[in-house]
């Protein structure tokens, strides 16, 4: 009986408030209907007209008439459109792995408790405020052959610097240097993580008489892995999406021989140069479908080496 | 006391790692700097020096000649202004509902928006293009800052999360005042979330300010152009002045440094942010 009774009070309770929810829906919708109006315009119409729009051949001059595959036929068959691709990739799985490494090495040396780490901390984060225009433009300076400072330096210790942006072989690897400059934003979020590492498991392990490398390798790097995931996943997403430094390097020609088009830059010329908006949607959707494929691909794999904290 | 000079000896190794590292940092900094102070002959003396002799301020006068620099300056502040406006009207309050308000379609809608974030820019680059373009947009600044008066995802995301932290409560207490949702949320709520607010502020900012590739699609005239534009111009036309290409990119880069430097904290807590859960 008094379970009985107990339930339908609750039963009251419970309806009590929905005439409230239901005004409160009102008012969700309608604080919200920013966003829900830019939810449809600037995502969901033109993420539906570009699956449409790779299927013809649109171009800005003539409405497009539908075609089919045929945008992702010519796609499988354009050598520029693979050119792209190998450069991405190759860029990708350089420099991805490298600012890990050289991240978490600089985050764990700026994690220190030591005098001026502030100062530290600043400096290394100062590039990732350069505007990418400024810092292509700077590099190009920095790079060049003749004048440039890095080629100067290492003339100094007996070497002879490369053509770097002139050169097929070092226009990429160029690319990568200037990138890693610039990854102060990864750091930041490692000393983040780093700084959610509980102080204990240092002391236990010292009470063991634990190394330096054992620390390192069983505790930190360990404890470390959500963060290292995280910032592998947006590397790659980001490794993809390389636009503005090659194309300002370059002044949008991927020279020398195409070495450093990019493929968001393929995809921006046959746009927006070309002005063949259907081909260039299709390349979107197998940007889309690559990017995906890796997260996926990259969250598979964290199941067997992230580890959370309280596991 | 052997303990004490171990860690003597840890705190020096640390510094001169730390030195090296921050001399690989910062000396292309000190190169954009000097560069810009150079008179032409010395930018191409060989080895290269540091220090600008004689210093030539006119560079600088010189550079914001060579392009049309206040105007550039000019469009590009309009649109930082205009688009972080956009983003602190439209994201908190979008925000403040999903977090807080109990509407029916919220998760899902919110589920959505997570998904959004998901999506490469360069999908919806072409059918919005073709979109501006009917509407007449393209060649003003129209679709640079207009999608940010209708809420950014991310920043959406990251203020969902800081009005959760929030207690009901306070909601709760201004209700029982007959306080309406509006005046709560901006009496109340929006005060309360300023950081945050603050932080994403800054994030629009900085993507407006350095934005490169919206400006290059939707500015088809050269008197509508960003300093991104105008720099890559200077490149264009004889790229050999090095002088002043690097005395904008520092003019380009100190409005950000500035910022960087007075709102440090905000800066940090924001990126950090989406970092924490991993």
């Amino acid at each position: 009986m008094k379970t009985g009774q107990k339930l339908t009070v609750n039963k009251k309770m419970a309806r009590a408030p929905k005439s409230k929810r239901s005004n409160e829906t009102l008012t969700g919708w309608l604080f919200a209907s920013p966003w829900v109006i830019g939810l449809l315009l600037f995502f969901a119409y033109p993420l539906i007209s570009s699956i449409y729009y790779s299927f013809t051949d649109y171009s800005i001059f003539q409405a497009g008439d539908f075609v089919g595959m045929s945008n992702y036929k010519e796609l499988m068959t354009d050598e520029l459109f693979w050119i792209s691709i190998g450069n991405t990739i190759y860029f990708a799985v350089l420099f991805v792995p490298l600012s890990i490494i050289f991240g978490v090495a600089l985050a764990m040396v700026l994690n220190m408790k030591i005098k001026g780490m502030s100062v530290y901390r600043t400096i290394f984060f100062l590039p990732t405020l350069v505007p990418h225009v400024a810092l292509a433009i700077l590099w190009i300076w920095l790079l060049n052959p003749e004048f440039g400072l890095i080629n100067a330096g290492l003339e100094f210790i007996g070497i002879d610097g490369p053509a770097w942006l002139g050169s097929t072989f070092w226009s990429k690897p160029s690319l990568i240097l200037m990138s890693l400059w610039g990854m102060g934003q990864a750091i930041i979020i490692y000393l983040a993580g780093l700084g959610d590492i509980s102080e204990e498991y240092y002391e236990a392990a010292d009470v063991d008489g634990a190394s330096f490398l054992q620390k390192t390798f069983k505790i930190t790097l360990p404890l470390l892995t959500p963060v290292i995931f995280f910032n592998l996943v947006m590397g790659f997403i980001g490794a993809f999406q390389q636009f503005t430094l090659p194309y300002t390097m370059t002044n949008g020609s991927g020279s020398p021989a195409d070495s450093l088009t990019f493929y968001v830059m393929y995809l921006y010329d046959n746009a927006f140069n070309y002005f063949r908006m259907g081909y260039a949607s299709a390349m979107a959707w197998i940007l889309f479908i690559i990017i995906m494929g890796l997260t996926a691909f990259v969250f598979w794999t964290s199941k067997r080496w992230v580890h959370y904290q309280g596991d | 006391m052997s303990a004490i000079t171990q860690k003597r000896m840890k705190t020096i190794y640390a510094h001169s790692v730390l030195i090296l590292a921050s001399v690989l940092f910062l000396v292309p900094f000190i190169w954009m700097v000097s560069t810009s102070l150079k008179p032409l002959t010395q930018v191409f003396s060989f080895p290269p020096e540091f220090i600008p002799r004689p210093i030539q301020w006119e560079n600088y006068v010189e550079a914001t000649k060579y392009i049309p620099f206040w105007k550039y300056t000019f469009n590009t502040a309009v649109i930082t202004i205009l688009s972080t406006i956009g983003v602190m009207i439209s994201c908190p309050i979008v925000a403040y509902s999903f977090a807080k308000l109990k509407w029916r379609g919220r998760n899902v809608l919110f589920v959505i928006t997570i998904g959004v974030m998901m999506i490469p820019a360069q999908v919806t680059m072409i059918p919005l293009f073709l979109l501006f373009n009917q509407l007449g947009w393209v060649g003003t600044n129209l679709p640079l800052i207009v999608p940010a008066f209708f809420g950014v995802p991310f920043s959406i995301f990251l203020l969902r999360q800081f009005f959760k932290g929030l207690p009901d409560t306070l909601r709760e207490a201004a209700k029982i005042d007959g306080a309406s949702e509006w005046r709560i949320y901006w009496q109340i709520m929006f005060p309360l979330a300023r950081p945050a607010v603050l932080a994403i502020a800054l994030f629009q900012f900085m993507a407006s300010w350095t934005d490169f590739l919206g400006p290059l699609i939707y500015l088809t005239n050269e008197t509508s152009y960003t300093l991104s534009l105008g720099l890559q111009q200077f490149q264009n036309q004889q790229g050999s002045q090095w002088h002043m290409m690097m005395a904008v990119s520092t003019l380009m880069t100190l409005p950000i440094i500035i910022l960087f430097f007075f709102m440090q904290k905000t800066f940090i807590r924001g990126i950090t942010f989406t970092g924490i859960k991993g």
